[in-house]
């Protein structure tokens, strides 16, 4: 009897948690469909989680929202397009190419052309001015001695 | 010499845009609705809920949208500033409590003051949604021609309202 109910008292955080995800439980297709697309959402209250993840009660409205003109059959891209001309691209968490994101989309790969072209024109540079010196044959013994010399003394 | 002044160069570009950096608020998220027509709704008015209030009833005149709520801190500082507004009579102020008890709102405006012509009631926050309402308080000025021309986000102080609302309040009658 007592076995019985220590089991029972476990399985009680299982049921509890059940009920949370009642949303879910209504149409699992569309709630996944309606996850995947607000994962892709900005929230606007906490601006660094998505509106997937936000527990913000606008992001809850939006959510519904979302659901709402699912159910009514709109394509995803109609959802996006209702939610930018309302909250504009800041809710996009992929920004589309326009002329004031340009910066934000080839800046790097300027600055990193940029960098690689600094670095190219330095080691030419460099070239330049240590240029290679050829020994001759008497200045090559004399350092060979040199270098002897320098081994005996640590020796 | 050029050793010095490249480095200069690139200290003084990065210097300036993190400056630029300490004085943009990231909160401040621009409205894609100003320039377009304000979005119509016709919602029950919390003082007489049985009667509607249209956003098409106020065409042809200069008005200003305040969406508040009573659970809103920062309403509770902008509040006095509407007051004070609304004394002076210098342009019809309207009010849309959002998301909120209507219990609630109308002992928030028998406590503060009413400054609003009307206030109406959006209590699942689908008006908000069409206004892109992502933090209350929020203050729309709209023209006669229902154009939005300004938005608001965050508390009206009497700073942005003597440099950006009453100017352009004033700018906007004239038309």
């Amino acid at each position: 009897m007592m076995r019985i109910l220590v089991l029972l008292l476990c399985l009680m955080p299982v049921f509890g948690y059940a009920g949370e995800a009642k949303d879910l439980a209504e149409d699992p297709v569309l709630e996944k469909r309606m996850i995947g697309l607000a994962e892709k959402l900005r929230c606007l209250v906490c601006q660094n989680e998505s509106l997937a993840s936000s527990h913000a009660e606008l992001a809850e409205d939006l959510r519904r929202e979302v659901r709402e003109q699912m159910k009514k059959d709109k394509t995803d891209q109609e959802i996006i397009d209702y939610l930018v001309a309302r909250y504009g691209d800041f809710v996009l968490y992929d920004p589309p190419m326009k002329n004031y994101t340009i910066l934000l989309w080839f800046g790097p790969f300027a600055l990193l052309l940029g960098g690689a072209g600094a670095l190219i024109y330095q080691l030419r540079k460099r070239r330049q001015t240590v240029p290679e010196i050829s020994l001759s044959v008497e200045a090559q013994q004399r350092a060979a001695a040199l270098l002897n010399q320098d081994k005996d003394n640590q020796a | 010499m050029m050793r010095f002044i490249l480095p200069f160069i690139v200290f003084i570009v990065l210097a300036f845009f993190l400056f630029r950096g300490l004085s943009l608020d990231p909160r401040e998220v621009p409205s894609p609705l100003v320039g377009k027509p304000a979005p119509a709704f016709s919602l029950p008015q919390l003082q007489v809920p049985t009667k509607q209030f249209s956003s098409q009833d106020m065409k042809g005149k200069v008005w200003l949208l305040n969406v508040w709520a009573s659970w809103c801190v920062s309403c509770v500082q902008e509040h006095p500033v509407l007051v004070e507004l609304a004394r002076q009579n210098i342009v019809p102020i309207y009010g849309l409590d959002y998301k909120d008890k209507s219990a609630d709102a109308l002992t928030w405006l028998s406590r503060g003051g009413n400054p609003y012509v009307l206030t109406v009631s959006d209590t699942d926050g689908r008006i908000g949604i069409d206004y892109g309402v992502y933090g209350v308080p929020e203050t729309y000025v709209i023209d006669k021609q229902g154009v939005i021309q300004y938005k608001q986000i965050g508390p009206v102080t009497p700073q942005n309202l003597q440099e950006k609302i009453l100017p352009l309040v004033a700018e906007l009658e004239k038309k």
